[in-house]
């Protein structure tokens, strides 16, 4: 007896929707900050970012290499941190920005296998004499999914306040605090009347932000963000984007993205990673405008990645 | 089987309308299947109702049997000597004997447990006394109770333990709620130990991370994140361990003296009852059963459909855990 099987239906890969098609329907109000397109295939970005109004050294990243067993991730990189700026770390999968991302903090040091050689100051100051809860603190992080704890909004946030594990200082004494977190993170508004709501049945997006403000909670110097897009829809991305450029005063804002449109539109310097090494480091205009390195306007270009 | 076989379906998917993949709308008929995986579908569906009937034939069985034979007065009225079913009172000694080995040996069990499993997953080091743990966790689970109960005897049987349990002229009996509970902890240990590790390992690395990322320790984070995030499997392992707690017989007879009622010895009020042997309700049930010596087959109905409903109630407060855990939601993958 033969059996006929149905043709199995067409395989049809969706185009990613491009964000920055949405970026244009949702607000065209963007045109007005740098207009200029840039060259190189970025004749349909928008820079949402302005010049900067000023620049303080925070984070000095000194010569570092990082490396798992024998494999080196991050090959004798040198870059300069800084308040008033967002510093985007772009590079095709496995380049080492995440993995230089993550030594800021020293969250590499959870992986026994990771070594690291260079200096990494915080104000001055190597960050492997302080103490690393402390410094965990000062420079804290965002990552690439949406990770809030299990449990309501407020605690979230009340979660970093407190000290370690401790549930001392009651809630009317940490509200002014976890308000404020949340209103820097533009999420106050939305969540005011929920803030018993479990965390995880928040959007995405609004997830996300969450993670921002709990990151924010601990007044950081700088804020790490570890692809913070890559798992949400265009209409987020945007209101994120537009986040991280409110906040590039209040902190140094790193961020790690393998979107270019993105790097392109929220970043004033661009720091172009591949194989390890530190291609080229430039303002954002001069990076995907006029590179210097044949590798960057390949990659920029999108010859490969 | 001559029934016509699918046709390829006359309404070829539309290349727009691709099917949702997530939702009741996505499920797949077994119509165009091939015959061999349509049986097989069909002794899966087979097998899942004989085991719904087999559990439902249980439960209806007990409860009928158990409320013909229970009366309320046999929970309050100790066993005791007598010539029929009525002369011989009820089982509140064993339903207390129950009670008290369950809280006992889930209070050592669920503390150790949970302690090695968050060693295990979160510290692991160092990492040759972690594997060795492993599979000394993974023997205990292999190990019959009968053995652990003879091997209880030993540990309890020495004089340095004499304190735990009856001494008269320089013999420890050995036998006690403190032997048999922590012998019965041992039997519910390991699942402790297994569905705490599953609990912790679902949770992905970056939530951790997160958690040092804003400067926690790691004993902050696991208080805080990791345990209250693993709840619905902690509870789950407790309530599993719970349940081969209080339908252990082989540790109840040889640890706990399988007497029918209590019997204290000297000391402080709590310490005299725990000290002494006792029974518990699985006990009652075999010897009142028509093989035991007290051969009373209604009172080993009645007690048998009591030790249902804790199981059955135990079941339900895992329930409500993992309800309010969904409650609560977990990180999209």
């Amino acid at each position: 007896m033969e059996l006929v099987t149905p043709p199995p239906p067409p395989i049809r890969r969706l185009e990613l929707e491009d964000p920055n098609a949405a970026r244009q329907v949702a607000s065209p109000a963007h045109d007005e900050n740098g207009a200029t397109p840039a060259p190189g295939g970025f004749t349909g970005a928008r820079r949402s970012i302005g010049a900067p109004q000023f620049s303080i050294r925070r984070m000095e990243i000194d010569d570092v290499s990082v490396s798992y067993s024998n494999r080196e991730a991050v090959k004798a990189v040198s870059l300069p941190v800084r308040q008033g700026e967002v510093l985007a770390m772009i590079g095709p999968s496995g380049c080492g920005k995440t993995t230089l991302l993550r030594s800021l903090n020293r969250l590499t040091e959870l992986t026994s296998t990771a070594t690291l050689r260079g200096r990494i100051l915080l104000d001055d100051v190597d960050i492997t004499l302080i103490e690393p809860t402390l410094l965990r603190r000062r420079v804290t992080m965002v990552f690439q999914q949406p990770n809030p704890f299990p449990m309501s909004v407020f605690d979230n946030i009340a979660y970093v306040l407190r000290e370690q594990g401790s549930r001392r200082q009651r809630k009317k004494s940490l509200e002014p605090r976890v308000h404020s977190a949340l209103d820097r993170a533009g999420l106050f508004e939305e969540v005011k009347d929920n803030l018993d709501h479990p965390a995880l049945k928040l959007s995405g997006g609004q997830q996300q932000r969450l993670c921002i403000a709990r990151a924010l909670a601990a007044e950081p110097e700088v804020l790490l963000l570890d692809e913070p897009c890559s798992a949400l829809d265009p209409q987020s991305t945007q209101v994120i984007e537009d986040l991280i450029v409110k906040l590039r005063d209040d902190v140094a804002v790193v961020i790690v993205t393998h979107n270019l449109q993105q790097a392109y539109r929220i970043a004033d310097h661009v720091a172009f990673m591949y194989l390890g090494e530190l291609v080229e480091y430039n303002s954002a205009t001069a990076l995907f405008g006029s590179p210097r390195e044949q590798r960057t306007q390949e990659y920029v270009s999108g010859a490969f990645g | 089987m001559g029934a016509p076989v699918a046709a390829p379906p006359a309404a070829a998917p539309s290349p727009g309308g691709s099917p949702a993949h997530h939702g009741k709308a996505a499920v797949e008929g077994s119509a165009t299947w091939r015959l061999t995986d349509r049986i097989g579908l069909a002794i899966c569906w087979a097998l899942g109702l004989l085991f719904c009937a087999i559990a439902v034939a249980i439960v209806v069985y007990l409860l009928v049997q158990g409320l013909k034979f229970l009366k309320p007065s046999m929970l309050v009225t100790p066993a005791s000597a007598g010539f029929t079913q009525s002369e011989s009172g009820g089982f509140s000694d064993a339903l207390f004997g129950t009670l008290i080995v369950a809280v006992m040996g889930i209070s050592l069990a669920l503390p150790i447990g949970v302690g090695i499993a968050v060693w295990l997953v979160e510290y692991g080091r160092p990492a040759g006394l972690a594997r060795l743990t492993e599979s000394t966790i993974e023997a205990i689970a292999g190990i019959p109770s009968i053995v652990l109960a003879l091997f209880g005897t030993v540990i309890f049987s020495s004089t340095a333990l004499g304190f735990l349990s009856r001494t008269s002229g320089g013999v420890v009996f050995g036998r006690s709620f403190f032997a048999a509970s922590t012998m019965l902890s041992l039997v519910a240990l390991p699942l402790i130990v297994a569905s705490t590790r599953e609990g912790l390992g679902s949770i992905p690395r970056h939530v951790r991370e997160a958690s040092y990322a804003v400067g926690k320790t790691k004993a902050a984070t696991t208080r805080r994140i990791l345990l209250p995030a693993s709840r619905p499997q902690i509870a789950t392992g407790a309530m599993l361990g719970l349940g081969r707690i209080i339908g252990d017989t082989a540790i109840i007879v040889v640890l706990l003296g399988a007497t029918q009622n209590f019997a204290p010895v000297g000391g402080a009020f709590p310490f005299n009852y725990l000290r002494g042997a006792g029974t518990t309700l699985t006990n009652f049930v075999y010897e009142a059963s028509p093989t035991g010596n007290l051969n009373q087959p209604q009172k080993a109905y009645a007690a048998a459909f009591v030790l249902l409903l804790l199981v059955l109630a135990l079941n339900a407060a895992v329930d409500v855990v993992h309800r309010r855990a969904r409650k609560v939601g977990t990180w999209s993958s």
